[in-house]
C-alpha cells in the first residue's frame, strides 16, 4: 500500500462539509467515494469498501459513521469529530431554516409542485447509489466468486425484501472463507 | 418541555442503535413515534418532513433533527442531533481503532477482500430496495435507469443530474 499524505483536520472538514453540502436525496456514499477516493485520494477503493461495510454494519446512519471511520483512521480523535461536524453541521443549519420556513408557511401554494420536483431528485439519487455500485465493482471484483456474493446480497435484500442482518450473518463468513481460500491458492 | 426533551432523546438513540444498514430503515419507527405515541405532528406532517430531509442536502437522518424542531423547538433539535448520532458515532470509532492497529497483519487484508464484494452487494441493495418502496411509474424508473448508466459511464455533474431530474418531472406532470 502506498504512503499517503495525511490530510489536515481542515481539509478534513472542509472536505467532509462539501460531501454533505453538495448531496442530496440519499445518494451520500456516491459523494464520500467520489470526494475521498476519486478526487482526494485519502484511501483507494479496497479501504473504502471495507469502511463502507463496517459503517453498515455499525447501527446508525451509514454515511456518518463512514466519516468517523475515515477521520479516525486519518487523525484519530479529532480528525473523527472533524469529518463528523463537517459532514452534519452544515446540513443540520440548512435544515432547521427549511423547517422553520416549512413550519412559519403552512399550507401555502407552490407545495404540489415542490414534492413533485422533490420525487424527481429522489429518482435522480436511487440512480446515483446504483450508478456507484457499477463503478466499484468495475474496480473491485476480479473474480467469479465475489461477483455471485455481491450479486446474492444485492438480489436478497434489495428484491426479495429480506432482512439485512441475517443475510449479512450468512454471507460475511461466506465471504471471509472465500477470501482465505483465495488467498492460499 | 424537560419531558418532551427526554422522550425525543430516549426516541432517537433507542432508534440510532437498532439502525443496522443505515437511518432509512428506522424512519417507519420515528413516524409511529412522532405522529402516534408522542402526538408532535400530523401523519401528513410528518411525510412532509421527510420530503423536505431528502431534498435538503447532508444525511437522510437529518429528519430527526427535523422532528426534534416541530416537537421542541431549538432545544429538540439539539437533543435530536445528539441522540441521532452520538452513540452509533462513539461505537464506528473504537471500531476503527482497532481496525488500524491491525493495519499489517494478514487477517486484515483477508477482510478487506470479503467485505469488498459485501459493499458493493450492499450498495446494489440500497438503490433498489428505495427504488421498491418509492416509484411506482414508468417515467421514474426511467430516470432512475438513466441516472444509472450516466453516472456510472460519464463524469457529468451529480448535482446537474438532480436538476435535470426535478425538472423532467415538472415538465412532464403539466
Amino acid at each position: 500500500m502506498p504512503t499517503r499524505a495525511r490530510p489536515t483536520l481542515s481539509a478534513l472538514f472542509l472536505g467532509f462539509a462539501a460531501i454533505g453540502l453538495s448531496s442530496f436525496g440519499g445518494g451520500l456514499t456516491a459523494w464520500v467515494r467520489r470526494e475521498a477516493v476519486q478526487r482526494r485520494g485519502w484511501l483507494d477503493d479496497q479501504q473504502f469498501l471495507s469502511g463502507y461495510a463496517l459503517s453498515q454494519l455499525v447501527p446508525g446512519a451509514t454515511n456518518v459513521n463512514l466519516a468517523v471511520f475515515i477521520g479516525t483512521q486519518m487523525r484519530g480523535v479529532p480528525g473523527a469529530l472533524a469529518c463528523f461536524f463537517g459532514l452534519t453541521l452544515p446540513p443540520m443549519t440548512i435544515a432547521l431554516i427549511l423547517g422553520a420556513i416549512y413550519f412559519g408557511m403552512h399550507g401555502m401554494p407552490g407545495g404540489e409542485s415542490l414534492s413533485i420536483a422533490l420525487g424527481g431528485m429522489g429518482a435522480v439519487a436511487i440512480g446515483l447509489n446504483l450508478g456507484t455500485g457499477i463503478r466499484l465493482a468495475q474496480r473491485g471484483i476480479r473474480r467469479v466468486i465475489p461477483a455471485l456474493i455481491a450479486a446474492a446480497v444485492a438480489v436478497s435484500v434489495g428484491i426479495v425484501g429480506l432482512p439485512l442482518i441475517p443475510v449479512l450473518a450468512v454471507m460475511i463468513p461466506v465471504s471471509l472463507v472465500a477470501a482465505w481460500w483465495a488467498g492460499r491458492a | 418541555m424537560i419531558a418532551t426533551l427526554w422522550q425525543i432523546f430516549w426516541l432517537f438513540a433507542l432508534l440510532s442503535m437498532v439502525a443496522f444498514g443505515g437511518g432509512a430503515g428506522v424512519v417507519p419507527d420515528m413516524q409511529r413515534g412522532a405522529v402516534d405515541t408522542y402526538h408532535w405532528m400530523t401523519a401528513r406532517e410528518f411525510l412532509d418532513l421527510f420530503a423536505i430531509s431528502r431534498a435538503a442536502p447532508g444525511p437522510g437522518s437529518m429528519i430527526a433533527v427535523l422532528i426534534g424542531q416541530k416537537a421542541a423547538g431549538l432545544a429538540g433539535a439539539g437533543v435530536a442531533f445528539v441522540a441521532m448520532f452520538m452513540p452509533s458515532c462513539l461505537v464506528v470509532h473504537f471500531v476503527a481503532k482497532g481496525w488500524d492497529r491491525a493495519a499489517r497483519k494478514p487477517w486484515r487484508a483477508v477482510v478487506e477482500q470479503a467485505l469488498a464484494p459485501i459493499g458493493i452487494g450492499m450498495t446494489f441493495a440500497s438503490g433498489l430496495a428505495l427504488a421498491r418502496g418509492t416509484e411506482h411509474e414508468y417515467l421514474s424508473y426511467a430516470v432512475t435507469g438513466a441516472t444509472t448508466l450516466i453516472f456510472a459511464f460519464t463524469s457529468i455533474s451529480p448535482i446537474l443530474l438532480l436538476a435535470a431530474g426535478g425538472a423532467v418531472m415538472l415538465l412532464t406532470a403539466g
